[in-house]
């Protein structure tokens, strides 16, 4: 139960870091994110399966072409209509119709297409039997998240990225493009949902539909811990994974996406800014 | 074709200029100029709608239903209310329609404006605790109710839980159908055009400018955001209740995304902000859904493409180019 709970929050948390960065940083909402994660999760499968390259090569090099696929969306696509908030969400989201619909159509359905685990079998924890792969996902969200506060408090770019997400007229004026900087977080925010595709696509089957799932999932946790708040997004990935693993248990699943979704309900009425994000009132509301 | 040198100066049509007040009657010119962009539209559906065959019929019908969700989803955009979920008023009105007619037994001339009434108030109290947020945070507000419905709904099993409820009373004829669906359509968007260019609709203008410059002249914003919602969410209870007795269905479905999402492509590829642009753009994108039918899945994914294309390459939409040609006239100016 306690262990379960965490291994979804640890999930949930995974999903949301890469559409937060994006969001972060250039305030662009991807909603394309749901489609990057299952591309990249086909993408690896076929690399390893058609063209028999050996896994973590494969892994990453996933990783590193869906970052550049996310670099160039933003290049040719949002950078012409950026500040639109309506056309932004609109093109995006046409994107991610346009990739899972095209990934349906060629046919990549059913339960062949799995990828392997790191390492198979299972260990007792507390009472209950978790895969290791389970376990590797936490230690993995753990990583990730030293790594990025790192990486956006130690290094130049990581700097830069800050700069642009706080003050994008003052960060020009300093000698940061911020067209650039927004998509290298574009490309970073998309390999980011590759990497947490690799990780967590083992523990089930790849389907086109999980896109949709995935991107909800993404929406909620960061709108519950602030939309651009990394330490946020770790909270409300415990408070809605722990909700949602109780609500199965006790209620029943129908009601998961309820709890999540009443979550995000109660957040936007009374804090629309979420837990930790920042505080900007009268942008919110009136 | 570009110049070295010049620049491209649009000014207005002579006549234009003549016709823009009272004056306009003094001149058939003038008249006919104001008519045709107007005449035109309505004169060439009316006449589709009575040659083309029952399925076609039945395109023109759904094309309506989305072109009025868009001049809705329009005219909240319009009054500074960014909406992501027109399913919750069309489910709404929908149910309303449905539960009257399966419970009651009632006639669709009876729960057809009584959904209508009431989708629209029980919309407006459901959203009134959050016309205080803007912007993104009101949209997500939107957009989270309608699935929330449904799925709670769908774990209660209240009103036939997933089956929906079945079998309701259907129109007379197809003829009853397409007569008062068009009509209505047209009534909103002449009725809407006139209300937002009127003194009072500029109120509505004006919140979605600077709520807070509104908010300083003395006006009660929520109060006319309150409005707004009303006006907005009963033209989608409408459509909800006549898509119940079109289809003689009401169920989950009605809360599906398609209804939120399509009335926002199709304003953005017809023109926001103009009220006509959203009706141009669910005529253009009903029908082309239609013909790509054959293709199977692979009409979303062109779907998906025209969405995408239109947003980055024709950002100001269909109507906003073909007005700028029909009241404009281009020249190339020297700069100096």
């Amino acid at each position: 139960m306690f262990v379960y709970g965490l291994i979804n929050s640890a999930v949930l948390a995974l999903m949301a870091i890469g559409f937060n960065l994006t969001f972060g940083i250039s305030g662009v909402a991807n909603f394309a994110y749901g489609a990057i994660y299952v591309v990249s999760g086909f993408l690896t499968w076929s690399l390893i399966n058609k063209l028999n390259i050996p896994y973590p090569l494969s892994a990453l090099s996933t990783i590193i072409i869906i970052g550049i696929l996310g670099a160039l969306i933003y290049r040719f696509i949002i950078k012409r209509i950026r500040g639109l908030v309506i056309s932004e969400v609109i093109a995006t989201f046409g994107i991610s119709i346009v990739i899972l619909e095209f990934l349906r159509y060629v046919g990549f359905i059913g339960f062949k297409y799995s990828l392997p685990m790191f390492v198979s079998g299972s260990v007792e924890i507390l009472g209950a039997y978790v895969d290791i792969q389970r376990l590797l996902i936490i230690g993995f969200v753990i990583l990730l998240i030293i790594a990025l506060y790192i990486f956006t408090h130690h290094t130049k770019i990581g700097r830069a990225f800050r700069g642009i997400a706080q003050e994008e007229h003052t960060s020009l004026s300093l000698g940061i493009n911020p067209d650039w900087i927004a998509s290298l977080s574009m490309g970073l925010g998309s390999s980011l949902g590759a990497f947490a595709a690799i990780v967590i696509l083992p523990l089930g089957t790849i389907t086109v539909d999980g896109g949709y799932d995935v991107l909800i999932n993404a929406l909620s946790v960061c709108i519950v811990g602030g939309l651009g708040s990394t330490f946020g997004i770790i909270i409300a990935s415990v408070i809605i994974g722990y909700a949602q693993t109780l609500t199965a248990t006790y209620l029943a699943p129908h009601w998961t996406m309820i709890v999540s979704l009443f979550a995000i309900l109660v957040i936007l009425v009374f804090k629309p800014s979420g837990i930790l994000g920042h505080q900007k009132e009268l942008e919110e509301r009136v | 074709m570009t110049k070295e040198n010049y620049r491209k100066e649009r000014i207005d049509r002579c006549i234009k200029a003549r016709s823009d007040d009272i004056y306009a009657i003094s001149s058939k010119n003038e008249i006919f100029y104001l008519l045709f962009p107007r005449v035109i539209p309505i004169t060439a559906l009316a006449i589709l709608a009575l040659i083309l065959p029952l399925y076609w019929q039945k395109v023109i019908i759904s094309a309506c239903i989305f072109a009025m969700l868009a001049v809705s989803w329009d005219f909240l955009s319009s009054c500074g209310m960014l909406s992501l979920g027109q399913a919750l008023f069309f489910g709404i009105g929908s149910y309303i329609a449905g539960i009257l007619n399966h419970y009651l037994h009632l006639p669709f001339y009876i729960t057809i404006p009584f959904a209508t009434i009431f989708g629209g108030l029980f919309s407006t109290l459901l959203l009134l605790p959050v016309v205080r947020l803007r912007g993104i945070y009101f949209a997500m507000v939107t957009l989270i109710l309608p699935l929330m419905l449904m799925r709670g709904i769908e774990a209660t099993r209240i009103f036939g839980g997933n089956e929906g409820i079945t079998g309701l009373s259907p129109f007379p004829n197809i003829w009853v159908e397409l007569i008062i669906i068009i009509t209505a359509m047209w009534v909103t968007l002449f009725a809407l055009r006139r209300f937002i260019s009127s003194d009072y609709g500029l109120i509505f203008v004006s919140i979605r400018d600077n709520d807070r410059a509104t908010m300083a002249s003395g006006i009660n914003i929520y109060a006319f955001k309150a409005q707004a919602l009303f006006i907005g969410s009963c033209i989608c209870a409408f459509c909800g209740a006549f898509m119940t007795h079109s289809y003689m269905f009401t169920g989950i479905p009605v809360f599906t995304m398609e209804f939120s999402i399509l009335p926002i492509a199709a304003s953005a590829i017809g023109g926001i902000g103009s009220l006509a642009g959203p009706l141009l753009g669910a005529f253009v994108l009903v029908p082309l859904s239609e013909i790509l039918r054959e293709f199977g899945t692979l009409r979303v994914v062109f779907y998906g493409l025209v969405l995408v294309i239109c947003v980055v390459a024709l950002p100001e939409g269909i109507f906003h180019y073909l007005s700028r040609k029909y009241n404009e006239m281009e020249r190339w100016v020297k700069i100096e």
